[in-house]
């Protein structure tokens, strides 16, 4: 299974996650802020990014962006989680180059088939 | 009184409504049937007492038989007709109108009220979509739904589950329950709360302000121990604002009155891009919690123009006395940027000559016309 970096700020949320992906097979990397993301990514080198949109220090938006300008990670999976699930939170992961969203609450078995679909094995 | 080419038709309308024979009307107003009925098909103008005495024999008001719908009713169903929902009869709607004013009326007085509606809708939402306090909120919230969905999650459907993350995820469940419930609560105080007597300060500056309000906004003798409940920010915002009252200088010294005990003068600071940072509301002057204030008000004009103003405003209750100026600062030295900002100072008035018609803010004002109206009022009918 691959390598999921998780940039989450919310702990409890992150560690649901993790075990949820760790009993499906991924080795899960939890980085918990905004500032140094990018340099997490880099470090990691992870198969699929799961990235939450408000983050201490920088968004995941802006985030997103970097990744995208950046020919490493130009084509890297990113799943997008956000609390506020409306239209132009939509259209402005989409347009910073998302490849997948999901608004929270989700659920465990849509966030595994996401990173399934993401990260085909 | 205009009397218009349907006054007839409103007439027999009317008389057949009543359940009254031509004949029988006729008699009673005292023409004859055959006048009556070209009356009725509109071939003969109706004269004024003709008019007032089929309006008593009909039971209604001469007015409403000789001009039927008024012009406002009509020009509200003209709106109504271009909103798109149906394609009405454009050519026929002045015979409705006379036809049926009731319901003309009624139609007109939907398509207002529908307006008002979408207008309260709109305002709702850009709260929902600007307050960024509410904003967090509603994060927070769903924050720990989503955490505790996860978990929940996790503990139903995880049969080999261990003692060890069993008791690691019950207790992030009893976490997040309790922070739910305190979001929710905080969510509930924000939504319902008036501005004036919210019990849960949303904002930083709100709970700065009602640490201020608390204390009658005389600082003398305040300490940081009092911030204790606030948030960082709040606290940190506080700090900040008692230093710059205790240090008195500037815009503060100008109007140091109105922060004496038992002053009833409000006063309003903004910054270089109007927002309000400091309020001290003044009975009967109302300020706005959220968005931006009355543009008339000579706080803008102080901090536009860089001179003091002095006018005489009017509330839609009761008269101000303002005074305002604008200061500014450059921090870094001249070479750097300009921090510019302005203060108001509010003080009730009893003069009753000229005064400058002002409001609170254009969502919840419901002066018309204004010619500084940015938006409609959601108080307008």
């Amino acid at each position: 299974m691959g390598h999921v970096l998780l940039i989450e700020d919310e702990p409890n949320i992150a560690e649901a996650i993790r075990f949820i992906l760790s009993r499906d097979g991924w080795h899960v990397t939890i980085y918990p802020e905004g500032a140094g993301a990018l340099e997490a990514v880099r470090c990691v080198a992870p198969d699929i990014v799961i990235l939450d949109a408000m983050l201490p220090g920088q968004s995941g938006f802006d985030i997103l962006t970097r990744m995208r300008a950046d020919p490493d990670m130009a084509d890297l999976p990113v799943l997008m989680l956000t609390a506020r699930g409306q239209h132009r939170d939509r259209e402005a992961a989409e347009k910073a180059g998302v490849s997948r969203f999901m608004t929270k609450p989700f659920s465990n078995a849509e966030i595994l088939e996401q990173v399934r679909l993401l990260v085909p094995q | 009184m205009a009397i218009t080419a349907l006054t007839g038709t409103r007439v027999r309308e009317r008389r057949l409504a009543m359940g009254l024979r031509q004949s029988d009307l006729a008699r009673a107003v005292g023409i004859s049937g055959s006048y009556l009925n070209l009356i009725e098909h509109n071939r003969r103008r109706v004269a004024t007492d003709v008019l007032a005495r089929l309006a008593e024999v009909l039971d209604t008001d001469a007015r409403v038989l000789g001009e039927g719908a008024g012009g406002r009713v009509l020009d509200d169903l003209r709106a109504a007709a271009a909103s798109g929902m149906a394609t009405p009869e454009i050519d026929r709607l002045e015979d409705f109108a006379g036809r049926f004013p009731g319901w003309a009326g009624l139609v007109a007085a939907q398509h207002i009220r529908l307006g008002a509606l979408d207008r309260a809708v709109t305002a709702l939402n850009d709260r929902m979509t600007h307050d960024p306090h509410l904003s967090h909120s509603l994060h927070e919230v769903l924050s720990a739904v989503a955490s505790v969905r996860a978990t929940a999650a996790i503990l139903a459907e995880t049969d080999d589950l261990t003692p060890e993350w069993q008791g690691r995820f019950m207790a992030n469940l009893h976490g997040d329950s309790e922070r739910l419930a305190d979001g929710a609560k905080a969510l509930a105080a924000h939504l319902d709360g008036p501005a004036a007597a919210d019990p849960v300060a949303a904002s930083p500056q709100e709970e700065m302000e009602a640490w201020l309000a608390g204390r009658g906004w005389h600082v003398e003798g305040a300490t940081g121990a009092e911030l204790a409940g606030m948030s960082e920010a709040g606290r940190d915002l506080s700090l900040r604002w008692l230093g710059r009252l205790r240090a008195g200088e500037g815009l503060i010294a100008a109007f140091r009155d109105a922060l004496r005990p038992g002053s009833t003068a409000g006063l309003v600071i903004c910054d270089a891009s109007g927002t309000l940072t400091f309020r001290k509301p003044a009975e009967g002057f109302d300020l706005p919690r959220f968005g931006a204030a009355c543009p008339l008000w000579p706080l803008y004009a102080a901090l536009a123009h860089g001179r003091p103003v002095e006018a005489q405003v009017a509330m839609p209750e009761r008269r101000f006395r303002i005074r305002a100026f604008a200061e500014s600062r450059w921090p870094e030295g001249l070479s750097g940027p300009e921090v510019r900002e302005a203060a108001m100072l509010i003080e009730p008035s009893t003069d009753d000559g000229p005064a400058l018609a002002v409001g609170t803010t254009c969502r919840i004002c419901p002066r018309d016309p204004c010619i500084a109206r940015r938006e409609p009022s959601i108080l307008r009918e």
